[in-house]
Protein backbone atom coordinates (compact mmCIF):
# COMPACT_ATOMS: atom_id res chain seq x y z
CA UNK A 1 0.00 0.00 0.00
CA UNK A 2 2.80 2.71 1.06
CA UNK A 3 3.91 2.12 -3.20
CA UNK A 4 0.50 2.86 -4.16
CA UNK A 5 -0.25 7.01 -4.75
CA UNK A 6 -3.58 7.97 -3.95
CA UNK A 7 -5.27 8.72 -7.25
CA UNK A 8 -4.03 4.92 -8.09
CA UNK A 9 -6.19 3.83 -4.72
CA UNK A 10 -8.97 5.71 -6.33
CA UNK A 11 -9.58 4.63 -10.11
CA UNK A 12 -11.76 1.85 -11.13
CA UNK A 13 -13.69 2.93 -7.77
CA UNK A 14 -16.20 5.35 -9.13
CA UNK A 15 -19.86 3.94 -10.63
CA UNK A 16 -19.73 4.91 -14.34
CA UNK A 17 -16.15 4.45 -15.47
CA UNK A 18 -16.43 7.56 -17.75
CA UNK A 19 -16.76 10.93 -17.67
CA UNK A 20 -13.65 12.89 -17.14
CA UNK A 21 -13.64 13.06 -21.37
CA UNK A 22 -17.19 14.68 -21.36
CA UNK A 23 -16.23 17.31 -18.45
CA UNK A 24 -12.97 18.12 -20.46
CA UNK A 25 -14.38 18.45 -23.49
CA UNK A 26 -17.23 21.15 -22.07
CA UNK A 27 -14.43 22.80 -19.81
CA UNK A 28 -12.46 23.20 -23.18
CA UNK A 29 -15.22 24.11 -25.58
CA UNK A 30 -16.26 27.06 -22.48
CA UNK A 31 -13.18 28.66 -22.80
CA UNK A 32 -13.73 28.87 -26.29
CA UNK A 33 -17.05 30.11 -25.84
CA UNK A 34 -15.76 32.66 -23.53
CA UNK A 35 -13.70 34.07 -26.34
CA UNK A 36 -16.74 33.58 -29.38
CA UNK A 37 -19.77 34.39 -27.69
CA UNK A 38 -18.73 38.21 -26.69
CA UNK A 39 -17.01 38.51 -30.21
CA UNK A 40 -20.48 36.81 -31.85
CA UNK A 41 -22.85 38.97 -29.73
CA UNK A 42 -21.19 42.18 -30.95
CA UNK A 43 -20.73 41.37 -34.45
CA UNK A 44 -24.28 39.62 -35.28
CA UNK A 45 -26.38 42.38 -33.45
CA UNK A 46 -25.29 45.10 -35.36
CA UNK A 47 -26.08 43.00 -38.33
CA UNK A 48 -29.58 42.06 -37.02
CA UNK A 49 -32.19 44.20 -39.24
CA UNK A 50 -29.84 45.77 -42.30
CA UNK A 51 -31.06 45.79 -45.13
CA UNK A 52 -30.05 42.96 -47.33
CA UNK A 53 -27.56 44.73 -49.49
CA UNK A 54 -25.75 45.38 -46.34
CA UNK A 55 -25.69 42.40 -44.57
CA UNK A 56 -24.53 40.61 -47.68
CA UNK A 57 -21.52 43.06 -47.44
CA UNK A 58 -21.49 42.71 -43.80
CA UNK A 59 -20.82 39.38 -44.19
CA UNK A 60 -18.33 39.49 -46.76
CA UNK A 61 -15.79 40.76 -44.41
CA UNK A 62 -13.72 38.12 -42.97
CA UNK A 63 -13.89 38.57 -39.51
CA UNK A 64 -17.28 38.61 -38.60
CA UNK A 65 -17.95 35.50 -41.27
CA UNK A 66 -15.19 33.76 -39.25
CA UNK A 67 -16.89 34.39 -35.45
CA UNK A 68 -20.01 33.03 -36.85
CA UNK A 69 -18.80 30.13 -38.12
CA UNK A 70 -16.79 29.04 -35.26
CA UNK A 71 -19.37 29.73 -32.77
CA UNK A 72 -21.31 27.60 -34.90
CA UNK A 73 -19.01 24.62 -34.18
CA UNK A 74 -17.72 25.50 -30.68
CA UNK A 75 -21.45 26.59 -29.33
CA UNK A 76 -23.47 23.23 -30.81
CA UNK A 77 -20.54 20.98 -29.64
CA UNK A 78 -20.95 22.31 -26.11
CA UNK A 79 -25.18 22.39 -26.64
CA UNK A 80 -25.12 19.37 -27.12
CA UNK A 81 -22.77 17.86 -24.46
CA UNK A 82 -24.76 19.85 -21.67
CA UNK A 83 -28.19 18.81 -22.88
CA UNK A 84 -27.00 15.45 -23.15
CA UNK A 85 -26.23 15.40 -19.53
CA UNK A 86 -29.96 17.11 -18.90
CA UNK A 87 -31.48 14.41 -20.55
CA UNK A 88 -29.07 11.16 -19.16
CA UNK A 89 -30.19 12.58 -15.32
CA UNK A 90 -34.16 13.09 -16.39
CA UNK A 91 -34.76 10.67 -18.80
CA UNK A 92 -34.57 6.93 -18.90
CA UNK A 93 -34.63 3.44 -21.09
CA UNK A 94 -35.78 4.00 -24.53
CA UNK A 95 -36.71 7.40 -24.25
CA UNK A 96 -33.20 8.30 -23.09
CA UNK A 97 -31.63 6.47 -26.34
CA UNK A 98 -34.29 8.22 -28.50
CA UNK A 99 -33.93 11.68 -27.00
CA UNK A 100 -29.85 11.57 -27.20
CA UNK A 101 -30.03 10.86 -30.81
CA UNK A 102 -32.96 13.09 -32.07
CA UNK A 103 -30.66 15.56 -30.03
CA UNK A 104 -27.48 14.68 -32.15
CA UNK A 105 -29.05 14.90 -35.39
CA UNK A 106 -30.75 18.51 -33.93
CA UNK A 107 -27.28 19.69 -32.78
CA UNK A 108 -25.47 18.61 -35.91
CA UNK A 109 -28.37 19.60 -38.22
CA UNK A 110 -27.77 23.56 -36.90
CA UNK A 111 -24.22 23.63 -36.89
CA UNK A 112 -23.69 22.50 -40.89
CA UNK A 113 -27.00 24.68 -41.69
CA UNK A 114 -25.20 27.57 -39.82
CA UNK A 115 -21.87 27.08 -41.51
CA UNK A 116 -23.20 26.23 -44.74
CA UNK A 117 -25.48 29.67 -44.71
CA UNK A 118 -22.13 31.57 -43.17
CA UNK A 119 -19.89 30.19 -45.93
CA UNK A 120 -22.13 30.98 -48.95
CA UNK A 121 -22.87 34.64 -47.69
CA UNK A 122 -19.01 35.03 -47.04
CA UNK A 123 -17.58 33.69 -50.69
CA UNK B 1 -27.96 -0.27 10.51
CA UNK B 2 -31.57 -0.45 11.18
CA UNK B 3 -33.51 1.80 8.18
CA UNK B 4 -36.87 1.39 8.65
CA UNK B 5 -37.67 3.75 6.11
CA UNK B 6 -35.85 2.23 3.28
CA UNK B 7 -37.51 3.36 -0.36
CA UNK B 8 -39.67 6.13 1.16
CA UNK B 9 -37.42 8.88 1.58
CA UNK B 10 -37.88 12.52 -0.71
CA UNK B 11 -35.20 12.03 -3.77
CA UNK B 12 -32.55 15.06 -3.77
CA UNK B 13 -32.59 17.26 -5.23
CA UNK B 14 -36.39 16.98 -6.64
CA UNK B 15 -37.33 17.94 -2.83
CA UNK B 16 -37.53 21.67 -3.38
CA UNK B 17 -39.68 23.18 -1.50
CA UNK B 18 -41.75 21.44 1.82
CA UNK B 19 -38.03 19.38 2.40
CA UNK B 20 -35.04 21.42 0.72
CA UNK B 21 -34.48 25.37 1.20
CA UNK B 22 -33.78 27.07 -2.07
CA UNK B 23 -30.44 28.87 -1.84
CA UNK B 24 -28.24 30.77 -3.58
CA UNK B 25 -26.03 27.93 -4.48
CA UNK B 26 -28.87 25.39 -5.38
CA UNK B 27 -31.03 27.64 -7.06
CA UNK B 28 -28.24 29.43 -9.77
CA UNK B 29 -27.10 25.97 -10.86
CA UNK B 30 -30.31 25.17 -11.53
CA UNK B 31 -30.64 27.90 -13.51
CA UNK B 32 -27.65 27.77 -15.33
CA UNK B 33 -28.87 24.09 -16.53
CA UNK B 34 -32.55 26.07 -18.06
CA UNK B 35 -30.85 28.98 -19.45
CA UNK B 36 -28.03 27.02 -20.93
CA UNK B 37 -30.62 24.93 -22.72
CA UNK B 38 -33.12 27.61 -23.39
CA UNK B 39 -30.92 28.54 -25.68
CA UNK B 40 -31.45 26.42 -28.32
CA UNK B 41 -34.82 28.96 -29.35
CA UNK B 42 -32.18 32.06 -30.22
CA UNK B 43 -29.88 29.73 -31.55
CA UNK B 44 -32.36 28.04 -33.99
CA UNK B 45 -33.50 31.28 -34.98
CA UNK B 46 -30.23 33.38 -35.58
CA UNK B 47 -29.23 29.60 -37.75
CA UNK B 48 -32.59 30.63 -39.39
CA UNK B 49 -31.47 34.15 -40.22
CA UNK B 50 -28.26 32.92 -41.78
CA UNK B 51 -30.08 30.42 -43.59
CA UNK B 52 -32.07 32.62 -45.20
CA UNK B 53 -29.65 36.03 -45.22
CA UNK B 54 -27.91 32.96 -47.53
CA UNK B 55 -31.21 32.09 -49.49
CA UNK B 56 -31.78 35.78 -50.74
CA UNK B 57 -33.84 38.95 -50.62
CA UNK B 58 -37.46 37.17 -49.95
CA UNK B 59 -36.66 34.80 -47.67
CA UNK B 60 -33.98 37.02 -45.55
CA UNK B 61 -36.36 39.95 -45.36
CA UNK B 62 -39.32 37.18 -43.76
CA UNK B 63 -36.65 35.72 -41.28
CA UNK B 64 -35.24 39.57 -40.48
CA UNK B 65 -38.84 40.62 -40.06
CA UNK B 66 -39.59 37.81 -37.49
CA UNK B 67 -36.68 38.12 -35.34
CA UNK B 68 -37.08 42.27 -35.46
CA UNK B 69 -40.15 42.01 -34.32
CA UNK B 70 -41.79 42.84 -30.88
CA UNK B 71 -42.00 39.29 -30.59
CA UNK B 72 -38.71 38.75 -32.10
CA UNK B 73 -37.18 41.53 -29.35
CA UNK B 74 -38.32 39.74 -26.52
CA UNK B 75 -37.07 36.27 -27.38
CA UNK B 76 -33.86 38.21 -28.49
CA UNK B 77 -33.28 39.99 -25.29
CA UNK B 78 -34.37 37.25 -23.17
CA UNK B 79 -31.70 35.02 -25.01
CA UNK B 80 -29.14 37.51 -24.53
CA UNK B 81 -29.91 38.00 -20.55
CA UNK B 82 -29.88 34.16 -20.51
CA UNK B 83 -26.56 33.87 -23.04
CA UNK B 84 -24.33 36.34 -20.20
CA UNK B 85 -26.15 34.62 -16.91
CA UNK B 86 -25.12 30.97 -18.40
CA UNK B 87 -21.30 32.99 -20.02
CA UNK B 88 -21.05 33.77 -16.42
CA UNK B 89 -21.82 30.75 -14.48
CA UNK B 90 -19.92 28.56 -16.97
CA UNK B 91 -16.94 31.37 -15.28
CA UNK B 92 -17.80 30.38 -11.56
CA UNK B 93 -17.24 26.76 -13.05
CA UNK B 94 -14.07 27.26 -14.13
CA UNK B 95 -12.95 29.07 -10.75
CA UNK B 96 -14.28 26.43 -9.08
CA UNK B 97 -12.40 23.65 -11.11
CA UNK B 98 -9.23 24.89 -10.33
CA UNK B 99 -10.64 24.40 -6.33
CA UNK B 100 -11.08 27.88 -5.50
CA UNK B 101 -13.59 29.70 -3.68
CA UNK B 102 -15.70 26.84 -2.88
CA UNK B 103 -16.35 27.88 0.19
CA UNK B 104 -20.13 28.31 0.73
CA UNK B 105 -20.02 31.89 2.03
CA UNK B 106 -17.70 32.92 -1.58
CA UNK B 107 -19.46 30.28 -3.72
CA UNK B 108 -23.07 32.04 -2.58
CA UNK B 109 -21.04 35.37 -3.35
CA UNK B 110 -20.26 33.94 -6.78
CA UNK B 111 -23.68 33.23 -7.60
CA UNK B 112 -24.98 36.40 -6.51
CA UNK B 113 -22.07 38.30 -8.94
CA UNK B 114 -23.17 36.26 -11.82
CA UNK B 115 -27.21 37.72 -11.53
CA UNK B 116 -25.97 41.17 -10.85
CA UNK B 117 -23.36 40.70 -14.39
CA UNK B 118 -25.82 39.33 -16.00
CA UNK B 119 -28.49 41.99 -15.37
CA UNK B 120 -25.64 44.74 -16.01
CA UNK B 121 -24.18 43.22 -19.11
CA UNK B 122 -27.98 42.62 -20.39
CA UNK B 123 -28.20 46.80 -20.36
CA UNK B 124 -25.23 47.34 -21.94
CA UNK B 125 -26.02 44.71 -24.84
CA UNK B 126 -29.24 46.31 -25.35
CA UNK B 127 -27.76 50.14 -25.28
CA UNK B 128 -25.27 49.23 -27.49
CA UNK B 129 -26.80 46.55 -29.89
Amino acid sequence: MPYMTDRKRAVGLGSSKSGTEHHWSMTLSSVGLLILVPLFVFTFGPALGLPYEEMVLYYSRPFPALVAGLTFVVGFHHFRGGAEIMLEDYVGGFARKASLAILACLSYGLMAAGLFAVLRLAL
Amino acid sequence: MADVNRGNRPLSPFMIGPYYRPQWTSMTSIFTRITGNGLIVAAALTVWWFLAAAAGPDAYRVANGVITSWFGDIVMTLSVAALWYHTLAGIRHLIWDTGRMLEVGRAERLGQAAVAGAVILTILTVLIV
